[in-house]
């Protein structure tokens, strides 16, 4: 994993909250090109690395490097825009789904085609007739559709997916998961993929990284889930399965 | 109007005290301290303005439109919800509003510049700017604090500060500026305003005091958008640092009772 070229690597970076640590001297790389998942007990602090990954938040200490460069010299507006986020809450503004599928343009000041639009919703698995809808007629697993295609209108190098499933079905779910692979395949984007799914994380990630109260305890290749050396990783794998 | 009748007037203090008493309100205690300050307070005022009227200098006017300044910047600070160093915002604001204001009035001779005609508007002018001000920023803190999400998502998306709050400061400047506006539309139906009353029991001539009221009115439409517009402006920038990240720690919401 070291070998690989690294899309976003840390730095013994560590993040604190009003004297509350959060993430403790994090060490570690995303490797290029490739779907790593990122797993761990609720409260790890999976989801607020992310938010260091995009420059929502920047670390007390330690270093991050995106594509090798220091993040503080991207200009935070570009960073955000190739290192793409869908949120785990997949946030909403009031409206319709085309106001809010339009968002990332809409903040370039243009406009996205309805083509695009269109295109953008039957990818992850909402038909055309939505773009009209109200978001506060969507259930939770549209919302997270529609949450993944905006994050993809950006054409994100390096897409961050914030449990992204957690409120789907099984076939929804499954049609999600190709998606990424397929996105990843095609335009080689790095894709890190928080998950509560094990098995998911089997099935499509190449490397994985596991987390525990604000700590990198264990990263590899997908398969260390399956047979984990490390204690700690054993007892959170045993616990996610019962 | 004699002391003796002004004292005779306190009949209208007792009531209240009376009734928070038997119903066990517990209104006593603020009702007194409300009574006894205003008494204090207006008297003084009162003295205070004979003597700038007699004095006939600039410098006195000044003076005292400094204080309504610094007395509006206090209650504001004090008052509700706030937002980090905000003090300055609130002075920057206040002057320009006086400066605005009554550089029309004087500049286009709509009023004459004399104490008698400046210390009231800009006391009244100030006032106002200053219950804007509070209207404002409690609107603004908790806009922001209850949708900290959205201004999450667009800085997520690629938007820059002024768009991911963008929400929420336009329905906060709307919010604040929306009792001005619309109590201005019920006007004289059920309550003759307080300024013009006061002027039409002096003695002056009704068409007149009604004349004068309007122009008061109309510089408060201008008080309200101008505060809650340039106040927004003004804040919203020390809500993010230089990296484009949402410092929710700046907002101070109102922890008052
Ligand atoms: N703004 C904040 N202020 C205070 N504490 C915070 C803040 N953001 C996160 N935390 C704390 O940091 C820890 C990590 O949170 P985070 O959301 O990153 O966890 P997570 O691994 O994504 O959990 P989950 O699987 O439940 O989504 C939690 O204990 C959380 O309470
Ligand atoms: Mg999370």
């Amino acid at each position: 994993m070291l070998s690989l070229e690294a899309a976003i690597q840390f730095k013994n970076v560590s993040y604190s909250v009003n004297g509350d640590t959060i993430l403790t001297d994090i060490t570690g790389s995303f490797p290029k090109g490739k779907i790593t998942t990122l797993v761990g007990p609720s409260g790890a602090g999976k989801s607020t690395l992310f938010k260091l990954c995009n420059g929502l938040k920047s670390p007390d200490s330690g270093e991050i490097l995106i594509n090798g460069k220091k993040i503080d010299d991207y200009d935070p507006v570009t960073l955000r825009r190739f290192v793409g986020i869908a949120l785990q809450q997949a946030t909403m503004l009031s409206g319709t789904v085309k106001k809010n599928i339009s968002i990332p343009m809409i903040l370039q000041g243009k406009q996205l085609p309805e083509e695009r639009a269109k295109e953008l919703l039957t990818v992850v698995g909402l038909d055309e007739s939505f773009l009209s809808r109200n978001i506060k007629d969507l259930s939770g697993g549209q919302r997270q559709k529609l949450s993944i295609a905006r994050t993809l209108v950006n054409k994100p190098e390096i897409l961050l997916l914030d449990e992204i499933t957690s409120s789907l079905d099984r076939v929804s779910q499954q049609d999600i998961e190709e998606l990424i692979v397929k996105i990843n395949k095609e335009f080689s984007t790095t894709i890190i993929w928080i998950t509560h799914n094990l098995q998911q994380a089997l099935d499509i990630g190449d490397y994985t990284w596991v987390m525990m109260e604000g700590e990198v305890v264990e990263t590899g290749e997908s398969s260390l889930l399956e047979a984990p050396t490390n204690e700690r990783v054993r007892n959170f794998v045993r616990g996610e399965v019962e | 109007m004699s002391y003796l009748t002004l004292a005779i007037t306190l009949i209208f203090v007792v009531i209240p005290l009376v009734l928070s008493k038997t119903l066990k309100l517990g209104l006593e205690k603020d009702t007194l301290i409300a009574t006894v300050r205003s008494i204090i307070q207006l008297l003084a005022v009162g003295y205070v303005l004979q003597f700038v009227f007699d004095a006939e200098q600039l410098i006195y006017i000044f003076l005292m439109v400094l204080l309504m300044i610094a007395a509006a910047t206090q209650n504001a600070r004090k008052k509700g919800a706030s937002i980090k160093g905000i003090t300055w915002k609130l002075i920057v604001t206040f002057v320009f509003v006086e400066v605005l204001t009554q550089g029309i009035l004087l500049g286009l001779g709509i009023t004459p510049a004399t104490a008698q005609y400046i210390i009231p508007i800009s006391g009244m002018v100030v006032g106002n700017s200053m219950v804007l001000s509070i209207l404002f920023l409690n609107r603004f803190t908790s806009e922001m604090t209850t949708h900290q999400d959205q201004t999450e998502l667009i800085l997520t998306l690629g938007g820059t500060p002024k768009q991911a709050i963008r929400t929420q400061l336009l329905n906060s400047i709307k919010a604040s500026t929306i009792p001005t506006i619309e109590s201005q539309k019920t006007i004289g139906l059920v309550q003759l305003p307080g300024m013009m009353s006061g002027q039409i029991i002096a003695g002056a001539d009704p068409v007149q005091a009604v004349m004068f009221q309007l122009l008061i009115l109309f510089l408060l439409l201008t008080t309200a958008v101008v505060t809650s517009i340039m106040l927004g402006y003004l804040s919203y920038p020390t809500l993010f640092n230089e990296r484009m990240q949402f410092l929710s720690d700046h907002l101070e919401e109102d922890d008052e009772d």
